[in-house]
C-alpha cells in the first residue's frame, strides 16, 4: 500500500511518501513527481519517512529524474529513509547521484542553499 | 408381451369377427321367425355381438388415434371429416345401389335390407367411436388431474353401459335413462374444456370450424337415417335402444357443437394470441442472436424490430452511445423528426431534464405522434442508450407493453453482454497462450551450461516469480586463461523486464568478446543500455573475469548486490564493498567516476556467491526479509560443501525461511568454488 500526499511551504513543494512501492504503486510515485514539475516546482522535498519498501522499478522513478533535474537546475532532496531503505538506494549507487538527508532540516537547509 | 401393431391388427378382427357375427346371427333370427320355424336362437347373441363389435372398435380407434399423437389439431378433425366422409359414402352408396332397383322385390327383400342396416351400423359406430377418440384428444389437452379423473369417470361409465344392452335393458327403462342421463350431464361438462382452440390461429381457426360444421351435417345425417328412419320390419338390432351408441351421438354432437360455437366467439380474439406466440418468437430471436457472433447492432436491429411489432408501434428509433460511439437505427422516422420529438418532450408536462435514461410513456399533443415509450438499455450496469417507439394514436401504449419492450431490452442486453464476454475470455486465453511461448523464450535466453573450468565448480540456479523475468546470468570464455561471469537484474518484473532481460544478453554478447577489463565493460554497456532503455528503467549487473593462470578475479559492481566471498585462508566470508552504480542510472554524465574496480586472488577452497536481490528480499509471512546477514550466515555454515550443495542449501534456506509467502521477486543464484 502506499499513500502519498503533498503540500507546499516556504517555496518548497513537500511529496510524503507512506508505505511501500511497488511496481505498481511507483506509477502513482512518478506521477506526483511530475505534477510538481509542471505545476514549475524547482525545490522538491521529499519526505520519506514512512517508506518501509520500495522496489527497483520505484528507485527507477527516482532515477529518472535525477539528469533531467540537473540539466534544469532544480532541486529534488530524499530524506528520513529507513537503514533498510537506504541501503537498497545505497547499492543501487543511487546515493551517488541523488541528494539523500537525514533529516528535514539538513533537506530543507540543502534546499534553501543559493 | 404383444407389440401395439400386432394387438391393433387382432382387435381390428375382433370387431369385424363380431360384426359379422352380428349380421349373421340377425339374418338367420329374421329368417327364422319369417318362416316361423321352430329353431330358437336367443337375441342374446346378436347382442353379445354388437357389444364386443363395439368393444373391439372402442380398442382399436384407441390406438389407432394415438398413432397419431404428434398430429396437430386440424390433422386430427380433418380425420373425422375424412372418417365422416366414408362413413356417408358408404352409406349412401348403398342407398344408391338398392334404389336401382325400385319396384323390385330385391328392393324390399327385408334379408337385404337388414344387411343393409347392418353396414350402416359399422359404419356409424366405426364414425361415433373414432370422433369419440379424437375429442378425447382435444378435451384432455393441457389436462389436469382433476379433469383427468373425470374423464375417466365418464369413459368408464360409458363403456359399462354397454351391459345395459347385453342385459337387454330398453333404451326406455328407467335405470337406462338414468345412465343416458348422467353421460349426457358429463358430455356437457367435459365439453367446456376447450384449450386447444387457443393455440390455433385465425386460419386454423377457420378451418376447424369448417371441418367441424361438416361433421355435424354427418352427425344429422346418421341420426336421421339410423334412429328416425328405421325399417323396424327388417331390424333384429335397433341402435335407437342401445344408450352407448346414443349417448356416443349425445357426445359427439355436444362437442362439435361447443367447438363451433367457441371457435366462433374466438375469431375475434386469435389476433391477441397470435400477437403473443409472436412476441414469444421475437423474444427466441433474441437470445439466440448471440450464438451466431452477430455484431451488437445485429442485436440492437433485433431488438428494434421486435419490440415495434410487438406492441405495434409505428415508428421507433434506438439510440446508443457506448466508448465514445454513437449508434442510432431508426425506423419509419427520419433524423430530424426525432430531433423534433426529442424536444417536444422536453417541453410537455413532464418537465424535467433528464426525459430519457428512465422508462416512461409519454403523451404528446403536438406532432404527427402522440404516444411515445421509452425504454433505458443499460449494458453492464451503465445507461448506454434509450429505446423509443412511437404511435400515432394517442395513449397507444399501456404497461404491459412497457414491461415486454423492457424484457427484450433485457434481453438483447445479456445477448450483448454474453457476447463481449466470451470474447474477453478468448481474448485472456489468447493471451495465456502467448504468455506461455514468451515464458520458453525466457527460459531460452538463459544459457543451457556454464562454462566449466578444472579449476573451479559453478552452478546456477534462477527461478521467476511469473512467467517471464528479468534476471539473467551467462558465462564466456574470452581465452584459454580468462573467463568472463556475468548475473543482471533488470529493474521492474514480468514482461518488460523479459525484454530488457534480452536487450542485456544483447550487450553482453556483444561487448564480450573483446576482452575488456570489467570497468571498461561496464562504461561501454551503461552506455548501450542508456541509450536502449526506456527512462524509468535500469539495469544492475555484476561482472567478472576470472583469469585461471594467475588465479585472479576482477570484477565491477554496476550497482547491483554485493558479491558474498569466503576466503579460505581468513576463514571468513564477507561482501565487497566495491563502489558501483546501476546501469542506466546515469546516461549523460560520464559514468566511470561512479565505479570501481576490484581484483582478488583466490585460494583453493575460496567461495564466490553472486545473487540477486530476490534472494535477500525474499520475506517470510511476518514480513522480515531474508537480508544480507542470513546469506551470509549461510555461507559461512556450508562452505565446506560442494558449489551444487552450497547452492542448493541457501535455496532451500530461503524457501524455509518464506514459509507459504509467494515468491515476490525472480530469483537467481551462482555459486563458484575454487579448486
Amino acid at each position: 500500500m502506499l499513500e502519498i500526499s503533498t503540500k507546499k511551504q516556504e517555496g518548497i513543494y513537500h511529496i510524503i511518501i507512506t508505505g511501500e512501492v511497488d511496481a505498481s504503486s511507483s506509477i502513482e510515485l512518478d506521477k506526483q513527481i511530475s505534477m510538481a514539475l509542471d505545476k514549475g516546482e524547482n525545490k522538491l522535498l521529499i519526505n520519506c519517512t514512512g517508506l518501509s519498501y520500495i522496489s527497483s522499478a520505484g528507485l527507477g522513478v527516482f532515477m529518472s529524474y535525477v539528469e533531467p533535474m540537473e540539466a534544469e537546475d532544480l532541486k529534488m532532496v530524499i530524506y528520513g529513509l529507513s537503514p533498510k531503505v537506504y541501503n537498497t538506494f545505497e547499492i543501487l549507487g543511487l546515493h551517488q547521484v541523488l541528494t539523500i538527508k537525514q533529516t528535514e532540516e539538513e533537506a530543507k537547509g540543502y534546499l534553501n542553499e543559493v | 408381451m404383444l407389440s401395439t401393431k400386432i394387438i391393433r391388427r387382432l382387435v381390428f378382427f375382433g370387431a369385424l369377427f363380431s360384426w359379422i357375427g352380428l349380421s349373421v346371427i340377425d339374418v338367420v333370427i329374421l329368417f327364422t321367425t319369417k318362416n316361423a320355424l321352430a329353431v330358437n336362437i336367443e337375441n342374446f347373441f346378436s347382442r353379445a355381438f354388437l357389444d364386443s363389435f363395439i368393444i373391439f372398435l372402442f380398442i382399436y380407434y384407441h390406438f389407432q388415434v394415438q398413432r397419431y399423437a404428434s398430429s396437430n389439431f386440424i390433422d386430427l378433425l380433418w380425420r373425422v371429416f375424412i372418417t365422416g366422409l366414408l362413413a356417408i359414402f358408404v352409406s349412401i352408396g348403398l342407398s344408391y345401389f338398392l334404389s336401382i332397383f325400385e319396384g323390385h322385390s330385391f328392393a324390399v327383400n327385408p334379408f337385404v335390407l337388414n344387411i343393409q342396416y347392418h353396414i350402416n351400423i359399422g359404419v356409424i359406430c366405426a364414425l361415433l367411436i373414432s370422433s369419440y377418440h379424437v375429442f378425447k384428444r382435444l378435451i384432455l389437452y393441457q389436462k389436469t388431474i382433476s379433469l383427468l379423473r373425470l374423464w375417466n369417470v365418464f369413459e368408464y361409465t360409458l363403456l359399462a353401459s354397454v351391459l345395459l344392452n347385453f342385459w337387454d335393458l330398453e333404451f326406455t327403462e328407467p335405470f337406462s335413462l338414468s345412465v343416458f342421463f348422467f353421460l349426457t350431464v358429463m358430455s356437457i361438462i367435459l365439453s367446456v374444456n376447450m384449450k386447444w382452440v387457443a393455440y390455433l390461429n385465425f386460419n386454423q381457426k377457420l378451418k376447424s370450424i369448417l371441418l367441424l360444421t361438416l361433421s355435424g351435417v354427418y352427425l344429422y345425417y346418421f341420426i336421421n337415417l339410423v334412429l328416425v328412419r328405421v325399417n323396424l320390419e327388417a331390424s333384429i338390432t335397433l341402435l335407437q335402444s342401445n344408450v352407448t351408441i346414443i349417448a356416443l351421438f349425445t357426445f359427439v354432437s355436444v362437442y362439435v357443437v361447443f367447438s363451433i360455437l367457441v371457435l366462433l366467439f374466438n375469431l375475434p380474439t386469435s389476433s391477441v394470441f397470435e400477437q403473443k406466440l409472436g412476441d414469444v418468437l421475437r423474444f427466441k430471436d433474441l437470445s439466440q442472436t448471440f450464438h451466431s457472433e452477430q455484431k451488437d447492432e445485429f442485436v440492437f436491429d433485433v431488438l428494434l424490430n421486435s419490440s415495434m411489432s410487438a406492441v405495434l408501434a409505428d415508428a421507433g428509433w434506438l439510440e446508443i452511445t457506448e466508448k465514445g460511439k454513437e449508434l442510432l437505427l431508426h425506423y419509419e422516422i427520419s433524423g430530424s423528426d426525432i430531433a423534433a420529438i426529442k424536444t417536444n418532450i422536453d417541453t410537455s408536462k413532464d418537465k424535467k431534464s433528464s426525459i430519457f435514461r428512465r422508462r416512461k410513456i409519454y403523451s404528446l399533443n403536438k406532432g404527427a405522434y402522440k404516444s411515445v415509450l421509452v425504454c433505458p438499455i443499460n449494458i453492464q450496469g451503465v445507461a448506454a442508450g434509450d429505446l423509443v417507439l412511437l404511435k400515432e394514436v394517442k395513449d397507444g401504449f399501456n404497461k404491459d407493453m412497457l414491461e415486454i419492450i423492457e424484457t427484450f431490452t433485457a434481453q438483447a442486453v445479456i445477448s450483448i453482454e454474453n457476447a463481449r464476454l466470451m470474447e474477453e475470455a478468448i481474448t485472456t486465453e489468447r493471451y495465456k497462450e502467448e504468455l506461455k511461448i514468451a515464458q520458453k523464450v525466457s527460459e531460452s535466453l538463459l544459457p543451457d551450461r556454464l562454462i566449466e573450468h578444472e579449476s573451479y565448480e559453478i552452478t546456477s540456479f534462477s527461478q521467476a516469480a511469473d512467467e517471464v523475468g528479468g534476471d539473467y546470468y551467462d558465462t564466456f570464455r574470452i581465452d584459454d586463461e580468462n573467463i568472463a561471469l556475468v548475473i543482471a537484474d533488470v529493474s521492474g518484473k514480468g514482461t518488460s523486464a523479459a525484454f530488457n532481460m534480452s536487450q542485456v544478453k544483447g550487450v553482453f554478447h556483444s561487448l564480450v568478446p573483446f576482452g575488456l577489463d570489467p570497468i571498461d565493460f561496464i562504461v561501454r554497456a551503461n552506455e548501450t543500455l542508456g541509450r536502449i532503455l526506456e527512462k524509468n528503467n535500469f539495469v544492475t549487473l555484476s561482472y567478472f573475469i576470472v583469469n585461471t593462470q594467475e588465479k585472479s578475479v576482477r570484477f565491477v559492481r554496476a550497482g547491483h548486490c554485493p558479491t558474498l566471498y569466503y576466503s579460505k585462508e581468513e576463514d571468513r566470508t564477507f561482501y565487497f564493498k566495491n563502489k558501483g552504480l546501476g546501469l542506466g542510472v546515469i546516461r549523460k554524465k560520464e559514468y566511470l567516476p561512479f565505479v570501481q574496480e576490484i581484483e582478488c586472488v583466490y585460494q583453493s577452497g575460496d567461495i564466490m556467491v553472486v545473487y540477486t536481490d530476490g534472494i535477500t528480499e525474499a520475506t517470510n509471512p511476518e514480513g522480515d526479509e531474508f537480508g544480507y546477514d542470513r546469506l551470509q550466515h549461510c555461507l559461512t555454515r556450508f562452505k565446506d560443501l560442494s558449489a551444487l550443495d552450497i547452492q542448493d542449501a541457501i535455496i532451500r534456506e530461503v524457501y524455509h525461511f518464506c514459509d507459504t509467502n509467494p515468491l515476490k521477486d525472480d530469483y537467481t543464484m551462482m555459486v563458484i568454488k575454487f579448486k
